[in-house]
């Protein structure tokens, strides 16, 4: 697969106000298409209604690695650009895993891997429970982060409740195991599409509608390394 | 006491919908009704505690107040992570409420036992540990826990004292002597026989967190024993810093270390860690001489 770097102009260099690394490309940001997607043309949150009860959630549970969530973050306007030039410094909000306290627009704090999507779940329940009939709940993940067994408790709890939730998987074949058979076979009773995860139109397209049960995208991109 | 607590918690549901209540299989049957009423608050997510723990953060989230319950072992040991990150690292809250804890589960094995449950929510930030002594002491537990978005942790027993003391979160001195014995929940009877004919003061508490440290300097003396129904010394580091300065020597009691391999009945286990009366009297005359 050919990776496409084609991004919104700000995003090139707020990366690299992260990284601090010119020569990276933005490619190597597996998950910075399906967020620039997410938050430029699905999600119905602004930094104006971060703290509004019937906003979209979106939960990164992949909370490693957070540099393209950051930028798009930035871009948006949920917090100052300059935030990114002291990654993980004393004074920075901004640390090598997001915590949802210090950032605004963050909604969960995650690093350890395999919470996101149980978190996820909960919000779910919670907004069905409040009548927020309108109100989606995405969450995203890495294909290696499947290893942990607590996704394993969310996937099957969502598919026999036909919980409306979305879940992104990023497949850079980063798992040590891999998932013989393919990633979207573990998520029984669930609506699944597999997409290049650099076609932003595809990406939205399969983004867009909305599912009554639950719905896993699985966003192929390079493989971590190539 | 899960009497107790069903009926109290399915009143909650009923009268305060913020309200929501997540299970793990056990006790299910029992909120049959309350999941009837109210099916998108009462939630069964089937043997899976680190999702129960995981959606209760999701929940409150949302702005509501989840009640979680399972067996201490499963809710607290199994999903510690999960009360660690999911509630306190998103600055989010919850009420546990647990069975099952120490030896209560005698019969099922160690498997089934958490004698550990307060000392690991001890490694953790905020939590407010309710120890009822008497199933009267659980319903304004509960109802207090509704009212506010704090962790709270209500360890539920088997073992009971003969009468409750209610509004004992601070330390409630019933017998006045010399040295001081503070029993800690269904401790109380235990010790209240053991130290018959003794010049001590016997206090209950049934919150052992936050500790009531202020009411501890006023009642020591220069000798204190501590009796806890969970690990022995898990109240160590704050009864020592609730009496920094003053000379003093402490003596804690509780469910030793060392797995009894053992079925038997919880009299059975108490007896074996030294907590039934004989026991406690025999640790207490030792220990003040």
């Amino acid at each position: 697969m050919t990776a496409t770097a084609v991004l919104p102009d700000q995003l090139g260099p707020l990366l690299h106000r992260i990284t601090g690394d010119e020569k990276h490309a933005p490619s190597a940001h597996s998950t910075l298409d399906v967020l620039w997607v997410l938050y430029d043309r699905v999600l119905r949150i602004s930094p104006e209604t971060v703290d509004a009860p019937d906003r979209d959630r979106f939960l990164l549970s992949k909370g490693h690695g957070p540099a393209a969530y950051y930028a798009v973050l930035a871009a948006k306007g949920f917090f100052p650009e300059r935030w990114l030039d002291d990654l993980g410094g004393w004074d920075s909000p901004l640390g090598h895993h997001p915590d949802r306290v210090r950032i605004p627009g963050v909604e969960v704090g995650t690093g350890s891997l395999g919470h996101g999507l149980g978190l996820g779940v909960g919000v779910a329940l919670g907004l069905r429970a409040q009548g927020y009939s309108r109100t989606r709940t995405f969450v995203l993940l890495g294909d290696a982060e499947l290893d942990e067994g607590s996704n394993h408790e969310g996937i099957a709890y969502a598919a026999a409740t036909r919980l409306p939730i979305t879940a992104i998987v990023i497949d850079n074949q980063s798992s040590t195991h891999g998932w013989p058979g393919g990633i979207a076979a573990r998520f029984p009773g669930w609506d699944t599409s597999v997409v290049n995860g650099r076609d932003r139109d595809r990406l939205e397209r399969v983004l867009e509608p909305r599912h009554d049960r639950p719905n896993l995208i699985v966003a192929t991109v390079e493989r971590k390394g190539s | 006491m899960r009497e107790s607590f069903i009926a109290t918690t399915t009143e909650l549901l009923d009268e305060d919908p913020r309200t929501a209540l997540v299970l793990a299989d056990i006790s299910a049957e029992s909120f049959a009704p309350a999941r009837h009423r109210h099916p998108e608050r009462v939630l069964n997510v089937g043997i899976r505690e680190q999702l129960m723990a995981s959606v209760a953060g999701g929940l409150a989230l949302t702005g509501m107040r989840p009640y979680l319950h399972s067996y201490a072992p499963f809710a607290v040991d199994r999903a510690y992570e999960q009360l660690k990150l999911d509630l306190g690292h998103q600055d989010a809250g919850a009420v546990v409420v647990t069975i099952g804890g120490s030896y209560d589960a005698s019969e099922e094995g160690y498997t089934h036992q958490s004698p550990g449950d307060v000392a690991l929510l001890d490694t953790l930030e905020g939590w407010t540990i309710h120890v009822p002594g008497h199933h009267d002491e659980v319903p304004d537990m509960l109802r207090d826990a509704a009212r506010h978005d704090d962790r709270v942790y209500v360890r539920l027993g088997v073992q009971e004292n003969s009468r409750a003391h209610r509004d004992a979160g601070r330390l409630q001195a019933l017998r006045r002597g010399k040295a001081l014995v503070v029993a800690v929940g269904p401790m109380l009877d235990p010790v209240l026989e053991a130290t018959t004919g003794l010049d001590v003061t016997v206090a209950y508490t049934n919150r052992p967190r936050p500790f009531d440290a202020e009411g501890l300097r006023a009642l020591a003396g220069r000798e204190v024993v501590l009796v806890e129904p969970y690990l022995a010394g898990t109240s160590a580091a704050a009864v020592s810093a609730a009496l920094e300065g003053l000379p003093h020597r402490v003596l804690h009691l509780g469910v030793g270390r060392t797995e009894v391999r053992r079925y038997g009945s919880w009299r059975d286990h108490a007896r074996a860690h030294g907590l039934d009366a004989p026991g406690l009297r025999a640790s207490i005359v030792d220990f003040l001489g």
